[in-house]
């Protein structure tokens, strides 16, 4: 079963194109790597697929409703985390996770955030003030506030881009874990080709707005005869493509 | 939707319970505004013998009901990009306008606690008793507040569109009125060609309507009835405007651009 389906996107700013025609679609309980180097459009797709930003042409299904027309309904089951992003630093770990567990309709929300807490050993006072934690506890934190709802689609932005290796590795357990047990569809990007290996079944490579390259690590890797994805991502930083290795013996 | 507007509330409360300053901000300025204009018209009424300290003392106090209420709503968004919290706000399952009633909510207990700390200092400082206004009190408030709501979405709007950089304009969009609406003085003071366009403003009639109170007493229904409608009409504009912009900022990619932190 399908629980993202996204059907030939479009996405200008002004007369630059940042997302061109793309398709693709995600499994129930799949993590989908979206990669790409900076530029390439993959933070401005997650954001469509959120209805952060709207899209110009094509359409975006999620859990079977539509992006925009059922907005509201889809992001009560999914959720979004990203090191980029932080939760109200004036507010305390338990103030602040108690708000979002009730913008998500969560029963018993302070048992659930003590809960989400214990998940990811995050073994910090709940009186803690946000803004006073490190970038690594935030981005933790912000995880945490993904999970609150048990999201059926959960949207990663790097969420492990300031985490220790240690802490990385657990996050990486855990959302290993949640498609496991709850079968939540993970659509993650990284620019750590390591981790994308590891945790991802498919990942889709952007280029300048378009798609480049489709398929478990292990294929594409193949595909462009490349040691490893951490050389594809260079390839396509480089180039802005990825040629097949039958294309590349012709040349 | 109950649970998502107590939320908010309750995430702009939470800062009130351990920030002294905060709180003292909600009483500090005005404080400050209502003892040195409140010696200047002592000082002019010992001099002309008029009413001008009672009118002065009820401008201060009605004006800033109207910017507390203002200052909630559309100050709301700007804190939210403050502390990089914008785009976890937008994600989640809030709706815009649950988003505006949870800070209209908040605004309303803002100015509750202003008038109350403003009209306890007026009346121990100048003899100056709020309650003087008598019933008129009631909707003349709650009008100030639904003006003051519809001024903070404006504001909300501009803060969406350019970000932190609107920031000043959230600041002064109240202070671009105050002039032309009767705070202080009445519409008769002002040139004939701004007369007019003092009309335009709904608390324009409100002052108006305190001043009549204070002078003949009473409840001054005209005044009010034109200040009902005229709000009704600027919120009718000021949703529209909000609800546009927020298909613009979607359109232009601008809620993300301004949400990181």
């Amino acid at each position: 079963m399908q629980s993202l389906i996204v059907n030939n996107l479009w996405k200008k700013f002004g007369t630059t194109a940042a997302v061109k025609g793309i398709s693709f679609a995600a499994e129930r309980g799949e993590i989908l790597g979206l990669l790409g180097p900076n530029g390439a459009g993959k933070t401005t797709t997650i954001h469509m697929l959120l209805g952060l930003t709207s899209h110009d042409e094509g359409s975006i299904s999620i859990l079977g409703l539509d992006m925009p027309r059922d907005r509201y309904a889809i992001l009560q089951k999914a959720n979004f985390a990203s090191a980029y992003v932080s939760l109200p630093g004036n507010l305390t770990i338990d103030e602040s996770l108690y708000v979002y567990a009730k913008l998500y309709n969560v029963e018993d929300p302070a048992r659930r955030a003590r809960e989400v807490l214990t998940e990811l050993e995050v073994d910090l006072p709940g009186k803690s003030l946000i803004g006073m934690l490190s970038a690594g506890q935030k981005t933790r934190l912000n995880i945490c506030k993904a999970l609150l709802n048990k999201p059926e689609v959960l949207f990663l932005d790097e969420p492990t881009a300031s985490l220790d290796p240690d802490i990385a590795i657990k996050v990486r357990e855990l959302l290993k874990k949640l498609r496991k047990n709850y079968g939540t569809t993970i659509i993650y990007t990284s620019h750590y080709m390591q981790e994308v290996e590891e945790l991802c079944d498919r990942a889709i490579f952007l280029a300048r707005g378009s798609i480049v390259a489709t398929g478990t690590p292990t294929e594409i890797r193949e595909r462009a005869k490349l040691k490893s994805l951490e050389e594809v991502f260079v390839t396509i930083a480089r180039d802005g493509e990825l040629r097949d290795s039958d294309d590349k013996e012709e040349r | 939707m109950i649970s998502r507007v107590l939320a908010m509330v309750l995430r702009y409360m939470f800062i009130y319970k351990r920030s002294f300053i905060r709180i003292a901000e909600l009483i500090f300025f005005p404080l400050m505004d209502l003892l040195v204009w409140g010696f200047v018209t002592l000082y002019l009424e010992q001099v002309t013998q008029s009413k001008a300290v009672l009118f002065m003392l009820g401008g201060i106090v009605l004006w800033d009901i109207f910017f507390r209420a203002q200052q909630a709503v559309g100050m709301s968004v700007l804190q939210e990009m403050w502390v990089g919290n914008t785009l976890n706000l937008f994600v989640s399952p809030i709706r815009p306008h649950e988003l505006i009633l949870s800070t209209a909510i908040v605004g309303f207990i803002r100015a509750t606690i202003t008038a109350t700390g403003l009209g306890i200092c007026a009346y121990t400082m100048y003899a100056f008793n709020m309650m003087d206004l008598g019933l008129s009190l009631v909707p003349l408030f709650g009008l100030l507040l639904f003006f003051g709501w519809t001024i903070g979405l404006f504001t909300s709007a501009l803060i969406l569109r350019y970000g932190e950089a609107a920031e000043s304009l959230a600041w002064i969009v109240p202070f671009l009125i105050q002039p032309f609406v009767a705070v202080f003085y009445p519409v008769s003071a002002l040139p004939t060609y701004l007369q007019t366009f003092a009309q335009i403003f709904p608390c324009t009639h409100i002052f108006e309507g305190m001043r009549e109170v204070l002078r003949v007493g009473g409840v001054p229904w005209r005044e009010m009835g034109t200040s009902f409608l005229l709000t009704l009409l600027w919120l009718g504009f000021t949703g529209t405007f909000f609800a546009r912009t927020l298909i613009y900022v979607r359109t232009k990619g601008y809620l993300t651009t301004a949400s990181r932190g």
